[in-house]
């Protein structure tokens, strides 16, 4: 069967839900444009689909709006249930369900040659198609193999602590370049031994590539993931010649590209270090260090709401413990009180904040925080030095100045917030012996202008706006 | 080797290229303008649109000629559209709790 070119309002067509992807990003350059934005996403799909429904010998119709049905509703289902603190996880599950779409639509091509337009004029495969086909199988099945085990550790199913394999950059390395070398292979040789076998290595693969990783490095690998659905669906877009898949593979793929490397930045940590993997290996063993007993001031809810009260402005720095702690609707309270008593209030977020990019400013905004209160590291890091409050709360190695000055440390360069040049400062913490992900001392809890709030988040705001209504 | 590549899909191959790598210049600037407060739904949209594989998955579900092709389309169908629908719902969910301060 040989290709023929589809009539040109189909191209256009698909050209345009293309361009509906691109104003679907376009939009979340803010707030107020987002709402937009997603509904262009919507309608660039709806075209897509019925596109492609319209143009083609339907023979099963009844089937594929069964499961358009299923798939739908369980989709619909979840993304109304699922608790913002579990978006990390959902958002792997959904990429793994992408990379698993992957495979199988390359299978299918595979398969079924014919109906996908790629067979030549020999009757074999396109040899250009077939390293396409070859290249969209791999990055689908490395999508899916690593977006399991990343849901599985961040939905805590599975321990977050490395898991370190002797030898296994050997192993990695000599998987890929077999993995390579069998697409490169596959373009003189068709045979269904060589598909199958890149396709069962691309799982073990990805499989391989997360299981060293840390839970403290999973931002980065949930973005990383993200990039590759995007390079899988862009593969395939090859494959079927289909404008609307390319340009959304290519800007699914810049995207986890660049939020990768945001986290990395905001980490200081090199991308190959995260994908080599093994941190948070060696940050258990330093902590087991005996540590020197410094003295620290203790306060208490009524010292702070006291010191907030007279303060002019007072700058909340949040962090992931305050989630856990399911603090954040409180702490908005609390926020609201002193507005109301004509303090200026507020909050700093730094890009790891959370457990996945932007995840703090989500928590916040479902606590009705408004979002012109919330700053990024950058935007608000000069303002600590005239601060009379920073209030820190559920956060630890972003507030620590070893980064800064200590070069031994292993969180030496990370950005962090200037919480040191502030005239009080408030931290609030379950007790003094724990310490961050990073495993280190902090230099703010013994400083003279700290005073250590030691309760439990919620417990500790509650009383504070107690205090603060008296 | 290159002598099966016929000359018009190799033209074809170059046309799509160059889109695809128009459209890696595109997607570099527009995620680069996305606010970093946004960056979580930015991941769960493109989580959903990355789900427009489901063309593919529409055409081997589409097609006769091999059951089993037609089966691995209908199941590929089903679990982008999982993605489709789960990823704008949860978009649209979380770009609603974004408010401005009320003045």
């Amino acid at each position: 069967m040989e290709h023929t070119a589809p009539p040109a309002w189909v191209m256009l067509a698909y050209l345009i839900s293309g361009v509906f992807f691109i104003l679907a990003l376009r939009g979340l350059s803010s707030p107020a444009t987002s709402q937009r934005g997603n509904r262009f996403g919507m309608a660039g799909m709806l075209i897509a689909v019925v596109t492609t429904l319209v143009t083609h010998d339907v023979a099963s119709l009844p089937e594929i709006i069964g499961a358009i049905a299923i798939g739908g509703g369980i989709g619909w289902v979840t993304a109304r249930k699922i608790a913002m603190t579990d978006m990390p996880q959902l958002v792997a599950a959904f990429h793994s369900l992408v990379g698993m779409a992957a495979v199988l639509v390359a299978a299918a091509a595979f398969l079924n040659p014919g109906a996908f337009g790629i067979v030549g004029e020999d009757g074999l495969i396109n040899p250009v198609s077939r390293v396409e086909m070859g290249l969209g199988i791999a990055i689908g099945a490395i999508t899916f193999s690593g977006s399991v085990i990343a849901f599985l550790k961040l939905a805590g199913k599975m321990s977050g602590a490395p898991i370190l394999l002797p030898l296994r950059h050997v192993i990695n390395l000599g998987t890929l370049a077999a993995i390579l070398g069998l697409i490169g292979y596959f373009t003189v040789d068709q045979s269904p031994w060589i598909f199958w076998t890149i396709t069962a290595l691309a799982f073990l693969i990805g499989f391989l590539l997360i299981i060293p990783i840390g839970g403290a490095d999973m931002p980065v690998v949930v973005s990383m993931l993200n990039s590759y659905s995007g390079w899988a669906a862009a593969a395939m877009g090859f494959t079927l010649h289909n404008t609307a898949m390319i340009i959304t593979g290519a800007l699914v793929g810049s995207s986890g590209a660049i939020l990768s490397y945001i986290m990395c930045k905001a980490m200081n940590r090199s991308f190959i270090s995260v994908i080599a993997g093994g941190f948070g290996a060696e940050a258990a063993v330093s902590s087991g260090e005996a540590k020197e007993q410094r003295p620290w001031k203790r306060g208490s809810a009524e010292d702070a709401a006291y010191m907030m009260q007279q303060a002019e402005s007072v700058i909340i720095v949040p962090g992931y413990g305050m989630a856990v702690a399911q603090a954040q609707h409180i702490l908005r309270e609390m926020a609201d009180v002193l507005k109301k008593q004509g303090v200026s209030v507020k909050y700093a977020i730094h890009p790891v904040a959370g457990r996945m990019p932007g995840h703090m400013n989500v928590l916040l905004a479902e606590a009705s925080v408004p979002y012109d209160e919330v700053f990024e590291l950058e935007d608000i890091n000069s303002e600590f030095a005239q601060a009379d409050v920073a209030f820190i709360i559920g956060a630890n190695d972003v507030v620590n100045p070893a980064a800064k000055t200590d070069k031994t440390s292993p969180i030496y360069g990370m950005p962090v917030f200037d919480v040191d040049k502030a005239k009080t400062v408030f931290f609030v913490k379950r007790s003094m012996g724990g310490v961050g992900y990073a495993g280190v001392d902090n230099d703010v809890f013994y400083m003279d202008q700290t005073m250590m709030l030691l309760a439990d988040a919620k417990k500790m705001c509650e009383d504070i706006v107690k205090a603060l209504q008296h | 080797m290159i002598a099966c590549w016929r000359k018009g899909s190799i033209m074809d191959f170059i046309s799509i290229l160059s889109i695809f790598v128009m459209a890696c210049f595109v997607g570099y600037y527009v995620v680069w303008s996305v606010t970093p407060a946004l960056h979580t739904p930015l991941m769960a949209v493109t989580n959903a649109i990355s789900s427009v594989i489901i063309v593919g998955a529409l055409i081997a579900a589409a097609a006769g000629g091999s059951l089993t092709a037609k089966w691995l389309g209908l199941i590929a169908v089903a679990l982008a559209s999982v993605n489709i629908f789960g990823g704008f719902a949860v978009t649209a969910r979380m770009l609603a709790m974004y408010k401005k301060k009320e003045r």
